[in-house]
């Protein structure tokens, strides 16, 4: 299996032997990680691991472009939360970070490297129209007006129609819980704020919080899985593959909880595919009992085949070194699945006819 | 060392049409797939002094001009270009295929090269001093590069794209040819009898452009650092003296950072940068409409 895996794979799963690669096999690699999100990320692994100032000279210096870019949206994350945190400041709510944003404020490993736009947040949903108002305050505006998509966003989706800062065109999603209310699995939101934690050490922006270990895990997978587009899903294994590397060592119980915790939220599909495929495709080191007390949560055998099959092509970078037979088929065939789960075949049928004849064209819901 | 000018024109555009020509351009190396005669045309005559590296050599940047296999390619066949697989423009005219790989791989250099602050400016060296030309289109930056250059005895660092390495404070020579537009094609042509031009190309969205081969001596150079001396932003006005008048260094500053492509990407890194760079170098605003007289105000820099 492992060596039939991508380069970039291969070098994130074993960085130290990354010197001995050729500057062919450099200029392929750099090539898959920039296509996968992920240039800044290996600049960071390869010196964490202690090669990178045994890189190709060039391929050294390509990587310190990267990393002046992350350095750059790294600084841009940590004032932006700060700002939001001041828009939201009177209406007594932990500014709860979701994702990326969170990862950068507590300092966790994903966000080595992490490149990302928008800030996410997760509040309370009978406090929704008071964060809206503070925001459009503090000068964020929605950016969908059209009715249908207003719709969409408030009676279906678990987040408010994205917003964007006029003057800083920062992007901010406020979610009330982490998967649309259409959908058929139901997080509880409350539990994932009971066990937030407030973020105290030195450095992080003040009166923020991040979601518990295990429930930051779970959204990390569901985020993933339930999704129907994967052109930057290695990046998303990625983020879960440290996340569970780093709990796992640190968070007394964290292995023993995990399975649990995944059906007191109706997740656990999507935590059996995040362990299996971070697992299979990076390595991560899920301890057996783990993976034995989820195997109740697989798929039947013959779709779990199905299911490997779509994964292990569309989780790959999608460059074309990395793009084989039947790459395109299995992102088409996870489109349709990631629009299936989202709402029942029904509402689905209008959303899909809606978009495609009654929206007008190059109107920003276009994509949603 | 091989140079693209040891193909043929048969291998160079077997070359180009096949897995791709591999050269390099000051630091950067840059591997360009094209099937076009006149891309081949371009290369062939304007970068036959560049090192050749091989297929197994790392490239920095992956260009690909394509062919859309549209129904319109029997009508107004267009051309596409691809940077490993990411397009960052419309799609243009096939005959701009060439202007649009110049502009494709400035591209590449000022949205990725963050080890250094870029701007837009020209750049030349003489006697180990250099010249920072920062202007926007149609104020006639490249016409007096190419009158400098080709002329003046400076030689040229770079057309487009100024270099400003954090860790040294060194302008980084990244020699390319100059694009020259409409009016100033003739008046290049006529100033500078000896340049080396590209056949024009009509109707781009800057015009009818020509690019003109920089100096062999400047591509030899590429090597040599200079040091920044003078910030000069010049403005053509037809029939206007020759003027060459002081700026203060907060304005050189501010105009500066505004003509940069990523002083923002770079943060603190770049403000200390522009810092270090208004220490040593005096901003001046230079009004011209005579090459000669801009030429003998330049030759006297060292003065000023």
């Amino acid at each position: 299996m492992n060596a039939d895996l991508p380069l970039l794979l291969r070098v994130l799963r074993a960085p130290q032997h990354a010197p001995v690669l050729s500057p062919a096999d450099w200029d392929l690699l750099l090539r898959q990680a920039a296509n996968a999100n992920l240039s800044a990320t290996l600049h960071h692994w390869l010196e964490q691991h202690g090669v990178l100032a045994q890189a190709l000279p060039q391929a050294r210096e390509q990587l310190s472009w990267a990393a002046v870019m992350a350095r750059r949206h790294r600084q841009a994350t940590y004032w932006e939360i700060r700002l939001i945190g001041k828009a939201l400041a009177g209406l007594g709510l932990p500014l709860l970070l979701l994702k990326g944003g969170a990862y950068a404020a507590a300092g966790l490993p994903p966000a080595a490297g992490r490149l990302f736009s928008d800030i996410d947040i997760l509040v309370p949903e009978d406090s929704l129209p008071q964060v809206e108002a503070a925001l459009m305050r503090h000068g964020w505006v929605g950016t969908h007006h059209d009715h249908y998509d207003q719709r969409y966003y408030r009676e279906w989706m678990h987040e408010l129609p994205p917003m964007m800062h006029v003057l800083r065109q920062t992007a901010i999603d406020v979610h009330h819980t982490i998967l649309p209310r259409t959908a058929a699995q139901r997080p509880d939101a409350r539990l994932l704020r009971a066990a937030a934690r407030p973020l105290a050490g030195d450095g992080a922006p003040p009166g923020t919080a991040i979601l518990a270990p295990l429930d930051m895990v779970l959204h990390s997978a569901t985020h993933l899985f339930a999704d129907g587009e994967f052109d930057k899903g290695l990046r998303d294994l990625w983020d879960l593959h440290c996340l569970l590397t780093h709990f796992g060592a640190r968070e007394p119980g964290f292995w023993d909880a995990l399975p649990a915790r995944a059906r007191q939220h109706q997740l656990q599909r999507f935590m059996f595919y995040g362990l299996r495929y971070s697992a299979l495709l990076l390595g991560t080191p899920v301890p057996p009992a783990t993976l034995a007390a989820m195997a109740p949560d697989a798929p039947p055998p013959a779709l779990l085949a199905v299911m490997d099959a779509l994964f292990t092509r569309a989780l790959l970078p999608h460059h074309p070194s990395c793009r084989g037979a039947g790459s395109a088929l299995a992102d088409f065939l996870l489109y349709v699945r990631g629009n299936w789960l989202r709402m029942p075949p029904l509402r689905l049928a209008r959303h899909l006819f809606h978009k495609a004849f009654l929206t007008p064209k190059n109107s920003q819901g276009a994509a949603a | 060392m091989l140079t693209v000018a040891s193909l043929a024109p048969a291998a160079l555009r077997a070359r180009l049409a096949g897995d791709g020509l591999r050269l390099r351009t000051g630091r950067f190396s840059v591997r360009l797939q094209a099937d076009m005669p006149s891309v081949a045309a371009g290369i062939g005559q304007l970068y036959a002094d560049y090192p050749l590296l091989q297929d197994s050599d790392f490239a920095d940047f992956h260009l690909h001009l394509k062919r859309p296999r549209s129904a319109r390619r029997w009508l107004r066949p267009q051309v596409r270009l691809h940077c490993d697989g990411y397009e960052m423009f419309q799609p243009m005219p096939l005959q701009h295929a060439f202007p649009m790989f110049e502009w494709g791989l400035n591209w590449c250099v000022s949205s990725r090269a963050h080890r250094y602050l870029i701007v837009h400016a020209a750049v030349l060296e003489r006697q180990g001093r250099a010249v920072i030309l920062p202007a926007p289109p149609g104020s006639g930056k490249s016409t007096l590069t190419a009158a400098l250059c080709g002329k003046g005895g400076w030689r040229l660092l770079s057309d487009e794209l100024t270099l400003l390495e954090l860790d040294t404070g060194l302008l980084v020579p990244n020699p390319r040819p100059i694009s020259l537009k409409n009016a100033s094609i003739d008046i290049i042509r006529a100033y500078v009898p000896a340049a080396v031009l590209s056949t024009p190309v009509h109707d781009t969205t800057k015009g009818t452009v020509a690019h003109m081969r920089a100096p062999g001596a400047a591509v030899a150079r590429t090597a040599d650092c200079a040091r920044p001396a003078w910030i000069v932003f010049p403005h053509y006005s037809a029939g206007a003296a020759t003027t060459l008048e002081p700026l203060a260094r907060a304005a050189t500053f501010m105009e500066l950072a505004g003509n940069s492509f990523n002083y923002s990407v770079l943060g603190a890194a770049g403000f200390d940068a522009l810092g270090r760079l208004i220490e040593q170098a005096a901003g001046f605003r230079f009004r011209y409409s005579a090459l000669d007289e801009a030429l003998d105000t330049f030759a006297r820099l060292d003065e000023r």
